[in-house]
């Protein structure tokens, strides 16, 4: 078996008396696409800061290629690309100086093809010699993303890279995150946007309060957790509402069930009680309603 | 681990570094480009600062005092207000990068990559002595076009603006670093390096004043800093220079124990 991408055992931490990370155990293979959802104040971002360095745990490790990022810490960094949740830059410098530094801050002074690469790619190249002042929020973002990638890492951290970004730039992002995935760099992604993480993940955990409460494939996830739904407008949506539905605006009550051979006897019931069926939908299962079950039972 | 996440990939390997230095090299040369970039603010503003002190100061007491016997207070004056300049901007430099990178956040560029504590201090340290020695230079060599200044013992001179720019770089750091807001920086700056330094025997020799004064100077560090750098030019200074020599260097050894203690345990960085 090759060495975990990540590999992260029993590491807590604590701010005061809020715990921030209680005993996480987390294993992400190579090449994988790996999904970090919770609420806010879970401890996605402590996490991450912990993988890079930036956040010492109060116990338990964290390997990046199988690197200890304490004790073997400059490996595990170069290992690692990180693009930060906030939308920093430091406005003395423009794209390709800010590019350059940052590759020679991993030792790699002679870096200038690579760089020119990762600007065509993120469409940064026209924007190159311009001061990181004069960029749109959304090219900030991509400049973000550019700097993570300068020295060539196996594994990326994306904490929430589409926060307050618009929907032409995030479909840019992603095709280009996907296309790294394929070239075989892991990725892990923290996001607020739970249909992309469906989307894009092969693997998902969800913290609450600092614990792992829920990991697995997203497919097994969406079986496990998520149920179908079905949702009628009524005549009469009071006895919709008495058969175990739950009431929504316009008419509209919503029923959850495990599996489409309940639908049939549903309607049936509707039928009999004289509810007066107008519309009806159905809805497939989805990582949000996943999200919300685990959130609520954890 | 299950099948489902784990597929056969290309291993990618991370680019390898050019030399074990090179990470180094690159943050010092960014902070030396950081205050290079607005060279009238960092290094103009502060040469002009000093001839104005020069100006008003030779006008209205250069012929009613001469110091160590025969030496004119304008010339005398000089290597006091290059020092200070030298001593301001090297703390300027480094307590400014740190809390502007801290406020606005990008100090997670420099925290991310594999640099050592150790880099992180020395980069920080020597750009600020760079930018000490320039605006030092700046302000010796316009001075020296108005006013004769010898030098008797340039090495001196070198020595201690080397060791005192180090001193208040490192200072710099230990207050970007402590310091979460520009209020408390500025008082930092102005409640602590700032008497220190204009009480340090700029503008005065400490024979001028009454014993208790002298004898307190002898423990404001900046005033060996300041007397040490003037012996390098008149060959004459208030105290030994041997002393001077080693209580600056003693103050770098001390204080740049303490700012990497404090690199090291990543206080107010790594949280």
């Amino acid at each position: 078996m090759s060495t975990p991408a990540i590999r992260i055992q029993g590491v807590s931490k604590h701010y005061g008396s809020l715990k921030a990370l209680g005993g996480v155990d987390l294993e992400v293979g190579q090449g994988e696409f790996f999904g970090l959802l919770g609420p806010n104040g879970a401890g996605k971002t402590t996490l991450i800061s912990a993988l890079s360095g930036l956040v010492r745990p109060d116990g338990g490790t964290l390997a990046i290629m199988g690197h200890d990022v304490v004790a073997d810490y400059r490996n595990a960094r170069r290992n690692l690309g990180v693009v930060p949740q906030e939308l920093v830059f430091d406005p003395f410098f423009s794209v390709r100086e800010l590019l350059r530094i940052q590759s020679g801050y991993f030792g790699i002074r002679s870096n200038d093809d690579w760089i020119d690469e990762i600007l065509a790619s993120l469409d940064l190249a026209h924007k190159a010699n311009a001061n990181m002042r004069m960029l749109s929020g959304g090219m900030k973002r991509r400049v973000l993303v550019a700097q993570a990638l300068v020295h060539r890492p196996p594994v990326i951290v994306l904490d929430e890279p589409t926060a307050g970004v618009d929907v032409e730039l995030r479909q840019g992002l992603w095709q280009f995150i996907r296309k790294l995935n394929r070239d075989g760099h892991t990725i892990v992604l923290t996001t607020h946007y739970l249909e992309e993480a469906e989307a894009l993940c092969g693997r998902i955990a969800m913290l609450k309060a600092g614990r792992i409460v829920a990991l697995d494939t997203t497919a097994n996830l969406l079986r496990r957790f998520a149920t179908h739904s079905l949702a009628v407008r009524l005549e009469h949506p009071g006895r919709g509402v008495e058969l175990g539905g739950s009431a929504g605006e316009g008419g509209w009550v919503d029923f959850a069930f495990d599996s489409y051979t309940e639908v049939e006897a549903l309607l049936a019931r509707l039928r009999e009680a004289g509810a007066g069926l107008v519309e009806m939908r159905l809805g497939e299962p989805d990582l949000e309603r996943v999200f919300v079950e685990v959130m609520n039972r954890a | 681990m299950p099948e489902s996440f784990s597929r056969a990939v290309p291993r990618i390997e991370p680019m390898a570094a050019e030399s074990p230095l090179a990470g180094f090299r690159t943050l010092l040369y960014k902070e030396v480009l950081r205050f290079w970039k607005v060279s009238f603010q960092t290094v103009g503003a502060p040469v002009l600062n000093a001839l104005l002190f020069l100006l008003i100061f030779s006008h209205v007491l250069d012929r009613h005092v001469t110091v160590y016997g025969e030496v004119a207070y304008t010339s005398f004056l000089v290597p006091g207000l290059v020092m200070m300049s030298v001593l301001q901007n090297a703390f300027a430099n480094s307590s400014s990068s740190l809390i502007q990178s801290k406020i606005t956040g990008n100090i997670i560029f420099v925290l991310l990559p594999p640099l050592s504590y150790r880099e992180f201090y020395a980069a920080y340290v020597i750009a600020s002595t760079l930018r000490g020695l320039m605006v030092g230079a700046g302000v010796l060599a316009v001075s020296a076009a108005f006013v004769e200044v010898p030098m008797a013992h340039p090495l001196w001179v070198l020595g201690f603006a080397v060791l005192g720019g180090a001193i208040l770089g490192s200072l710099g750091v230990i207050a970007g670093i402590w310091a979460d807001k520009f209020d408390q920086l500025a008082a930092f700056q102005n409640f602590l390096i700032m008497p220190l330094t204009m009480l340090s025997g700029v503008f005065y020799s400490i024979h001028s004043l009454p014993q208790f004064w002298q004898d307190v100077s002898h423990f404001n560090p900046f005033f060996f800093m300041i007397d040490g750098f003037r012996y390098g030019f008149f060959g004459q200074s208030d105290t030994s220079p041997w002393l001077s020599l080693g209580v600056v260097g003693l103050c770098f050894v001390l204080i740049a124990a303490l700012t990497l203690a404090m690199l090291a345990r990543g206080y107010k960085l790594r949280s």
